[in-house]
């Protein structure tokens, strides 16, 4: 007998039987990897804050740290060196490393109230040290990320890492770029009379080169105005949020 | 009676078609030429224009669509007879769907800095024309072997022209091929830059993308009149 698939019914139970069966599939797929999944992104979390303080592949100084060696290259430079901020004053935490950026910022938007709890990984490489702060903000498309080390009085960017979800490859996306993001390292947060000022992302900077450090200000990625005006916004409010830490530690 | 059946069955055995009989092979090669789903068709334009400024990302592109399609039109095909054609868009796009969230999060667990390459690309194979043109088109009405010939050849198709297009804008936009400096750099002015060379910007930007097809429209319609539509 030949199946009769225009009726409504068969639609109803053929529609049901497939939901289940996509759903049971996906949520099947997803609980099992969900474990590799989660492993992946501390190692990426790790890689990213090395990758900042300049501990890269010992091939590739491109490259971040091998996924392998990640998780005992953060003990050896960054170890229990984690701190929270909370309204100026920091915490040492082993749970600095599992605040997410995202969600504190959400709450803030819920309850305005909120005390936001900021992550702070201190780094000591070669006698020097490395303050290391998350960085969350909005691009074109979708949400974009990273981190900046700064040096122990809090005026100028050593190391800089920026990541994003969605923008346009060859545009906005170049901001993962050496060429980008290593215009940042030297340049300076505060203005000469040290004023906190960020860096921004201009377009015409005559400063291809970035031979000027203080003049706060990169040279902006061509086709990716909103994307660079993203990362301006990004560092100025993210840094922003440690000042009075950096103040009450200076004083 | 038995002796009927036995019969028939064998001559259905003797007009099985061979697996790349002549009219399987056209169903992969014809969409890399004449029936391009890029520039005959003019499908999947969107995601022409949205990742061909580097040559990696059309490569890797192309690669997950071929995946995608291949499949995709295999699993149509088998579930042609049921599909109800009230909802069969929409069946169409679940599997489309699942199939992408299956591989971004296989790709996340094993593969994941393939995977971080890959998300945005991923996203956007969901919005792909050319993928829901191929089921309809194609997978409802024929079996899995053909079908599946069909998606991929559709699916090369569709990334042959995304590589010339990202080649010529890479080159000449950025002066690099798979990110490598090829003409030189142009801050130190080495190479052809140091001839007065410079990169078109233009090149970089969405627009440039569809002139670059428009360009290959023109020249695959120019070579081969037979293409040109009257109207």
């Amino acid at each position: 007998m030949a199946l009769d698939t225009n009726k409504n019914s068969y639609t109803i139970i053929f529609a049901i039987a497939m939901v289940v069966a996509v759903g049971s599939l996906l949520a099947f797929t997803a609980s099992s990897l969900k474990s590799s999944i989660a492993a992946n992104k501390r190692t990426e979390k790790q890689q990213n804050i090395l990758f900042t303080m300049g501990i890269t592949d010992p091939e590739d100084p491109e490259a971040f740290v091998p996924a392998d060696q990640a998780e005992a290259l953060f003990q050896k430079y960054i170890g229990d060196e984690q701190y929270i901020v909370t309204n100026g004053e920091a915490k040492k935490s082993n749970e600095a490393f599992d605040i997410v950026v995202k969600k504190e910022g959400d709450r803030v938007k819920d309850d305005p109230n909120y005390l936001r709890k900021m992550p702070l990984f201190v780094g000591k490489k070669d006698g020097e040290e490395y303050y290391i702060v998350p960085l969350r903000g909005n691009g074109l498309w979708d949400a974009i990320w990273g981190y900046v080390a700064l040096d122990k009085n809090f005026t100028e960017i050593k190391g800089a890492y920026f990541d994003h979800k969605g923008e346009t490859p060859g545009l906005g996306a170049n901001i993962v770029e050496a060429y980008f993001r290593d215009d940042f390292i030297g340049e300076k947060i505060v203005d000469k009379a040290g004023n906190y000022m960020g860096v921004t992302v201009k377009k015409g900077n005559s400063d291809p080169k970035n031979d000027r450090k203080d003049d706060n200000a990169v040279d902006a990625l061509a086709g990716a105005t909103i994307t660079g005006d993203g990362v301006t916004a990004m560092i100025k409010n993210g840094v922003k949020m440690y000042q009075n830490y950096f103040k009450n530690l200076k004083s | 009676m038995a002796e009927v059946a036995e019969q028939e069955v064998v001559k259905v055995k003797e007009t099985k078609e061979p697996l790349f009989s002549k009219k399987n092979k056209k169903l992969l090669s014809d969409p890399l030429t004449d029936n391009n789903p890029i520039t005959i068709q003019v499908l999947g334009i969107c995601s022409a224009l949205a990742i061909t400024a580097q040559l990696k990302p059309s490569i890797v592109m192309s690669i997950s669509v071929i995946f995608v399609l291949g499949i995709g039109n295999v699993v149509i095909s088998l579930m042609r007879n049921i599909i109800p054609s009230k909802i069969r868009i929409i069946v169409q796009l679940i599997v489309v769907a699942t199939l992408v969230i299956i591989v971004d999060q296989v790709l996340q667990a094993f593969a994941y800095s393939l995977s971080k390459e890959l998300s945005v690309f991923i996203g956007l194979i969901i919005t792909n024309c050319i993928i829901m043109g191929r089921f309809e088109a194609f997978a409802l009405g024929n079996g899995p072997w053909k079908s599946f010939l069909d998606g991929v050849g559709n699916a090369a198709g569709y990334g042959v022209i995304l590589i010339i297009v990202a080649f010529f804008r890479e080159l000449l936009g950025a002066g690099t091929l798979f990110g490598i400096k090829v003409l030189g750099d142009p801050i130190e002015k080495t190479g052809l830059y140091a001839l007065g060379y410079e990169n078109n910007g233009f090149m970089v930007l969405a627009p440039m993308a569809l002139i670059t097809v428009g360009i290959l429209i023109w020249i695959q319609r120019s070579r081969n009149p037979a293409l040109i539509e009257e109207h």
